[in-house]
């Protein structure tokens, strides 16, 4: 495998978008595409210029953050604490592992009717919505951590007599969060796409409103804007996860 | 010789007719043999003897299917015995201090406890200044220390060793051995040390015990007569030595044979 020294394999991960971008622009200059529906990408910033001044973006930017923050915590610590007592413990696995593979595949998207019918038009339904998001890649990927712990490991801890909380604290726990991690960023993006779903509906504020009322007014540059700022909020969650990943797993840090 | 019919007059372990069958297959075949306390036991055998089986059952990570298993003046106050397993067993996700001090976070010691008890056996194994390293940036030889160190800090009854050294390279596994005499000649332990390795078990141990092929029997138990302390080299040299080796090797030879022909029936 060819390897790039690594200021170089950061130069091109941020040279390929705005590559990406430059060609949009100049075929929307030229007039290659359709700027009704394909507006400029100087265009869209200026839009989204726009909508930070007048704090309309900044509203809604907002309400979406806290719904993820919220729902993020709520489908997240369930999902690790279940994953580690399946990963260790076997009936607790037998026990959930049907019911997993038998909701997981339901697309949470279909589930909205009847979060919203339970939790009602409010924060909640929202909130839940991205919990459901979070909550199976997290669980998952938990469980697959524990569970690739090496047996060894296990027997240190009975050997020097952990207690089961113990073990999970010192060994499962540590043993399982490169997988933890992954799963967490998983979820992040589950949850940004269930977001902007549940707030096309029944929502007066949130990134996917501002989406969803772009559309029904035809201000294609809002809805654009909106697209955009879910992107950014995508490349940014990565960037602090990638940090935390590098302060909470500092055995993996393998620098050449 | 006193000294041993002294130590096992009242032993620290005193296995009887202790059998292990995982389901049709017997793996250990009504074991008997006695350790006295502080003494250094060595296990020898070939391959599949079921020497690492007999270790979990000592541990009491696995247990017997048959038998009896008595330990003799047993302390409370300190854990029945601490393993040193073969190959990594140290935690990648704790540094080198962490790991040696886990037997005593286990036991919810204060950390000032912990702090002193630790460092003295970390300064023996040459890790100190390696305290905060993680177990990546360690060689195999010194993840190994730490495991030993780990072992000796709980201050177990009895110090159960698995091959500790077999994945080491020949400079690493003399360091280790004379490090492991050094250390444990200060403290006393009664120790089994589970080992594939003539010279090792020569060098190391008090008495021998030679493992038959599967179904695992003792089928000989052999004294060295070498003083102590023990110096790993000049022991190596000593005319005696070969000879020990070599007698051991004798009861050995038949038994790897057996192996190797069992194995070899199996594969047909």
């Amino acid at each position: 495998m060819t390897r790039f020294r690594a200021g170089t394999e950061q130069l091109i991960g941020i040279a390929s978008p705005l590559l990406l971008l430059a060609l949009w622009e100049a075929a929307a200059r030229v007039g290659l595409i359709d700027t009704r529906f394909f507006p400029a990408p100087s265009t869209v910033i200026l839009q989204l210029v726009l909508l930070a001044r007048t704090g309309e973006l900044e509203l809604h930017l907002w309400a979406s953050l806290q719904r993820l923050f919220w729902g993020f915590l709520l489908g997240g610590i369930p999902a690790l604490l279940l994953g580690l007592a399946m990963g260790l413990y076997r009936p607790v696995r037998i026990a959930i592992d049907p019911l997993v593979a038998a909701t997981y595949p339901v697309p949470k998207s279909a589930i909205l009717p009847l979060v919203l019918l339970i939790f009602g038009l409010g924060e909640m339904s929202k909130v839940v919505m991205v919990a459901l998001g979070v909550f199976y890649p997290i669980l998952i990927n938990t469980v697959a951590g524990v569970r690739n712990i090496q047996p060894i490991y296990l027997d240190v801890g009975r050997n020097f007599g952990a207690t089961g909380w113990q073990v999970f604290r010192t060994i499962a726990l540590p043993g399982a969060l490169p997988n933890i991690m992954a799963g967490v960023k998983l979820g992040i993006g589950m949850g940004l796409i269930l977001i902007a779903i549940a707030e096309m509906i029944g929502a007066r504020e949130g990134i996917g409103y501002m989406i969803w009322n772009a559309w029904q007014i035809l201000a294609v540059d809002t809805m654009y804007v909106g697209l955009m700022v879910i992107a950014i909020l995508g490349f940014l969650f990565n960037l602090i996860l990638d940090a935390v990943e590098h302060a909470v797993v500092p055995w993996r840090n393998r620098h050449a | 010789m006193v000294e041993q019919t002294r130590r096992l007059s009242s032993p620290k372990i005193a296995i009887q007719s202790v059998t292990k069958s995982f389901g049709s297959f017997v793996a250990l075949d009504r074991l008997d043999f006695k350790v006295g306390a502080g003494e250094f036991f060595v296990i020898v055998g070939p391959s599949g003897c079921g020497k690492t089986t007999l270790l979990r059952i000592l541990s009491g990570l696995e247990r017997q299917s048959a038998g009896n298993i008595a330990l003799g003046g047993v302390d409370p106050a300190r854990p029945a015995n601490s393993i040193v397993f073969q190959g990594d067993s140290i935690f990648p996700w704790m540094n080198v201090f962490e790991n040696a001090a886990y037997g005593l976070r286990m036991r919810r010691l204060p950390d000032r406890d912990v702090q002193e008890i630790v460092r003295p056996f970390l300064e023996k194994m040459g890790l100190w200044r390696f305290r905060q390293h993680y177990p990546h940036q360690l060689s195999g030889g010194m993840r190994q220390r730490v495991s030993i160190a780990r072992a000796f800090a709980t201050d177990p009854d009895i110090l159960l060793m698995d091959e500790p050294f077999s994945a080491l390279d020949e400079q690493n596994k003399v360091l280790l051995q004379e490090e492991l005499l050094r250390i444990w000649e200060e403290t006393k332990k009664t120790v089994v040390f589970i080992t594939h390795s003539v010279d090792e078990a020569v060098i190391l141990g008090d008495r021998i015990m030679v493992m038959t092929a599967h179904p695992g029997r003792p089928k000989a138990i052999i004294d060295v007569p070498f003083p102590r302390p023990r110096d790993v080299l000049k022991l190596r040299a000593a005319p005696d030595y070969g000879r020990l080796v070599l007698s051991i090797w004798e009861h050995l030879r038949e038994e790897v044979q057996r192996a190797r022909a069992q194995q070899e029936e199996d594969a047909a």
